[in-house]
């Protein structure tokens, strides 16, 4: 029998996941000897520096000629890649310096994680906490509120997502309670109440931006402005949402063992700089110190104790998309993944 | 009152810059050897999530949490900042004789 299951944080999935020690759980965690995960853990500003280096280089390149042909179909490319690096790049960046593993020094973590916060429209201080619940409670219903595909999987809300116009709706909606001070029920879940005052002068500072460039728009009598800040959020979401939807969809939901949760798909140098190695998502999950930059050579460590990775991103979504096809009907079916070791239950 | 002290560990079972998880009493601590071989104790458990600290990565005085990076300073205890608030408990260490002696008091 089919049953729907309840993702809201203040439902009844997600107390009985509590109920059953699925909160705040003891998760599996490959073996590997203490001084490999040291080496592995350890901090540099170089790889970092030199990517974002390339990222606002890119920006600006892609930019200024995006400007310098507005008007013509030159235009298009170069709007195309500024929006990836911006709406796309973010995530990864927003992820890697939200988990302070990207820099050595925190300041260039603190300052990225800001910048790419914005570009990618995440509140920073909201989704530092929802981003500490995701990896306390991974896919556990009722209890991670970083889960994108729901059960039964919505059709039109995954294709209208890649172009962040679910995602981004609901964060400008929740820009205008949280800029009056107040929080959903739902982060009151995951959120101290201490936070309360960051997360409304942030909406405040974003609404001021939003607006400038509104305002910006009508005296210029052109979209130019938008393009360049704001809407690439948007038009630039699809490749971070096609990266994205690798990770955990169609996989176990409430199991303890990242392995059987989450993907590590091998990509191309060009995917991965976008995605900054996030695409070793097992061994993202189970040791979040270690850096994207030594991800690599972290899942050469532990891969006799993981599922066999994915070749590729075609090899993932053959398994994703029937996976997330079947679930319209059968919103028990997942995909499971063999472990070489047993999971503990 | 003199403070009465607990062996923890040989100094060697903890390489510089690292940390070593050592249980006493029913309850679970964290000692930890600087580059320039110093000690420090602390609680064991963040006060965040309750992870283990041991696990974590020691560099330049402070420790940062596996869970979800959550950093103290291990010298004060301070937490550094989210998801890190509540500051960590300390304990006098020391080292005499090559073993890292605790002050649990
Ligand atoms: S458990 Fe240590 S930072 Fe969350």
């Amino acid at each position: 029998m089919s049953t729907r299951r309840d993702y809201s944080l203040v439902g009844l999935d997600g107390e009985r996941a509590q109920r059953n020690g699925l909160a705040g759980a003891q998760w599996y965690a490959c073996q590997a000897p203490r001084r490999t995960l040291k080496e592995l853990m350890q901090r540099t500003d170089g790889p970092a520096i030199r990517d974002t280096l390339l990222w606002f280089g890119l920006l600006g390149l892609s930019r200024t000629l995006g400007c310098l042909t507005w008007g013509t179909w030159l235009a298009v490319p170069c709007f195309l890649v500024y929006g990836v690096l911006y709406g796309s790049a973010s995530d990864s960046r927003w992820h890697e310096c939200g988990h302070g593993t990207a820099f050595k020094t925190h300041w260039m973590n603190q300052a990225v994680y800001q910048i790419a916060c914005f570009m990618i429209l995440r509140e920073p201080t909201v989704w530092r906490w929802s981003h500490a619940r995701h990896h306390t409670d991974t896919l556990v219903v009722g209890r991670d509120p970083e889960i994108n595909v729901q059960r039964p999987p919505s059709v039109f809300k995954l294709l209208v997502n890649f172009f962040a116009l679910k995602s981004g709706a609901e964060t400008i909606g929740k820009l205008f309670v949280h800029a009056v001070g107040r929080v959903t029920a739902e982060e009151v879940t995951f959120i101290p109440e201490t936070e309360g005052w960051k997360i409304a002068i942030v909406a405040r500072v974003y609404l001021a931006i939003f607006t400038g460039v509104i305002a910006w728009c009508i005296w210029a009598g052109s979209i130019l402005p938008a393009m360049l800040i704001g809407l690439p959020t948007f038009y630039g979401a699809f490749l971070a949402v096609f990266f994205s939807l690798t990770q955990h969809a169609g996989l176990a939901e409430d199991v303890l063992d990242h392995r059987l949760n989450s993907r590590t798909v091998y990509m191309n140098p060009m995917f991965r700089f976008v995605y900054w190695n996030m695409n070793y998502h097992v061994e993202h999950h189970m040791f979040p110190l270690v850096p994207y930059h030594a991800l690599p050579k972290l899942h050469e460590a532990i891969k006799a104790d993981c599922p066999p990775p994915y070749r590729g991103c075609l090899e993932a979504y053959r398994e994703v998309l029937p996976a997330l096809a079947r679930q319209i009907r059968d919103p028990n079916h997942f995909i499971r993944r063999p472990t070489p070791t047993a999971t503990p239950t | 009152m003199t403070a009465t002290w607990v062996d923890a560990c040989d100094v060697n079972d903890v390489d510089p810059e690292d940390v070593r998880r050592f249980d006493h009493g029913g309850r679970t601590y964290a000692v930890y050897r600087t580059a320039e071989d110093e000690v420090f104790a602390t609680d064991g458990l963040c006060t965040h999530e309750k992870t283990h600290l041991a696990g974590g990565l020691v560099m330049d005085g402070i420790i940062e949490c596996p869970k979800h990076n959550g950093r103290f300073d291990f010298r004060t205890g301070k937490a550094m900042g989210a998801p890190a608030c509540i500051d960590l408990k300390t304990y006098p260490a020391k080292v005499e004789n090559g073993r890292i002696l605790v002050s649990l008091d």
